[in-house]
C-alpha cells in the first residue's frame, strides 16, 4: 500500500464529486420543486452539520452549550459572522475556567 | 455591489480562522497516525475537507484497500455534489468551463455557505478570493499542527473547536428570523440529524447530513414552494 496512491485516490474522488455537478449543470432548473429544494439545501445542510455536533465541539458539553447560546443570541441580533464565531469560542474558553 | 477578489478575501477571513484551528487538529492527528509532516500537508492541500481527510487518515492507518478509501471519500463528500448543484444556479455569466473546473476544487461546507449567503450572482474572482484565503488557513494550520504538535494549551484548542459552528449559526439564524419556511427547514434538519446521531451511531457523519438535508429540504419544497420573486426579496 503506497501513501502516494492513497492520497491520489482521496484527492481524485473528492475532486470529482465536487466538479461534476458544478461544471456540467449549465441550465436554469425549471421545476419549481427542484428550485425550491435547492434553495433550502444550504440551510438544511448547515443546520444538520451544526446540530448536534456543536455540543461535542469543545470536548465539554457545558462550555459548548455556553458557546452555542452566545452564538445564537448574537446571530439573532444580526452581528457579523466573525464576531459571532469568535464570541462562541471566547465564551466556551471563559466558561471552561469556571466549570 | 459586485463581488470581487478583495471581497472574497475579506469574506474568507472567518473561514480561514476556523479552518486554521480545525486543520491544526488534523495535523496533530495525522502525525499521530504515522504520517509525515509533508504527507499531512499534501493531504490538506489536495483535499481541502475536514471530515473526508479525518476518515482518509483512518483508512491509511488501518492499511485499508484503495477501494475502501474511494468509497469512504465518496460517501462522506457526496454532499459537495448537492452544494455544487445549488451553487451552479447562482453563477455569473463570466463563469466559463475553466473557471468552473478550478472553483469546484474549493467547494467546501463553509465556502458554500458563504457563497450561498451572497445576495448577488457569484463571480469567479470572488470565489478565488474566498477559496485562496481558506486554502492558506487550511494548509497552514495543518503544517503548524503537524510540526509543532501541542504548542497551544488544551483550553485554547478545545475552545477553537466551536468556531466554525458559530459561523454556521450566524448564517442560518438571521435567515430563519426573516423566513418561516427557512426556520422550518432548520428545525426539521436539526431534528433528523439529532435522531440519526443517537439512534444510528454507525452512520457516517457525511451520510447523516445528506439524509437530514434532503428530507428537510424536500419537505419544505413541497409545503413552501419558492417562486423566483420571493427568492430575490428574501
Amino acid at each position: 500500500m503506497s501513501i502516494v496512491i492513497y492520497i491520489a485516490v482521496m484527492a481524485g474522488v473528492t475532486y470529482l464529486v465536487r466538479m461534476i455537478p458544478f461544471t456540467l449543470m449549465r441550465k436554469k432548473i425549471r421545476s419549481k420543486f427542484l428550485r425550491s429544494f435547492l434553495y433550502y439545501i444550504p440551510y438544511a445542510v448547515l443546520s444538520a452539520m451544526t446540530i448536534p455536533a456543536i455540543f461535542y465541539s469543545t470536548g465539554n458539553m457545558i462550555t459548548a452549550v455556553a458557546g452555542t447560546v452566545a452564538a445564537v443570541i448574537l446571530a439573532y441580533f444580526g452581528l457579523p459572522l466573525i464576531v459571532v464565531a469568535l464570541a462562541a469560542s471566547g465564551t466556551a474558553f471563559i466558561v471552561g475556567f469556571i466549570v | 455591489m459586485r463581488l470581487g477578489f478583495r471581497r472574497g478575501l475579506i469574506h474568507g477571513i472567518p473561514i480561514a480562522l476556523g479552518y486554521f484551528s480545525v486543520s491544526f487538529g488534523f495535523g496533530i492527528m495525522a502525525v499521530r497516525a504515522g504520517l509525515t509532516v509533508i504527507e499531512a500537508v499534501c493531504i490538506s492541500m489536495t483535499n481541502l475537507t475536514s471530515a473526508g481527510q479525518a476518515a482518509g487518515v483512518g483508512v491509511i492507518a488501518a492499511c485499508g484497500t484503495y477501494i475502501e478509501m474511494a468509497v469512504t471519500q465518496f460517501v462522506i463528500n457526496i454532499r459537495y455534489s448537492l452544494m455544487g448543484l445549488s451553487l451552479s444556479q447562482k453563477l455569473d455569466t463570466s463563469f466559463n468551463t475553466p473557471h468552473r473546473l478550478a472553483v469546484s476544487f474549493g467547494i467546501t461546507d463553509e465556502i458554500f455557505a458563504m457563497a450561498s449567503a451572497q445576495p448577488s450572482k457569484l463571480t469567479p474572482r470572488y470565489m478565488y478570493g474566498l477559496i485562496l484565503i481558506s486554502f492558506i488557513g487550511w494548509s497552514g494550520g495543518t503544517l503548524l499542527g503537524a510540526v509543532a504538535g501541542n504548542i497551544l494549551p488544551a483550553p485554547i484548542t478545545d475552545a477553537m473547536g466551536i468556531v466554525l459552528y458559530g459561523m454556521f449559526l450566524a448564517i442560518i439564524i438571521p435567515a430563519a428570523k426573516k423566513s418561516k419556511s427557512v426556520l422550518f427547514v432548520i428545525i426539521i434538519a436539526a431534528a433528523i440529524s439529532t435522531i440519526l446521531y443517537y439512534a444510528v451511531p454507525s452512520l457516517s457523519g457525511g451520510f447523516a447530513v445528506i439524509i437530514s438535508a434532503i428530507v428537510a429540504s424536500a419537505a419544505a419544497a413541497i409545503i413552501f414552494p419558492v417562486s423566483e420573486e420571493e427568492k430575490k426579496t428574501s
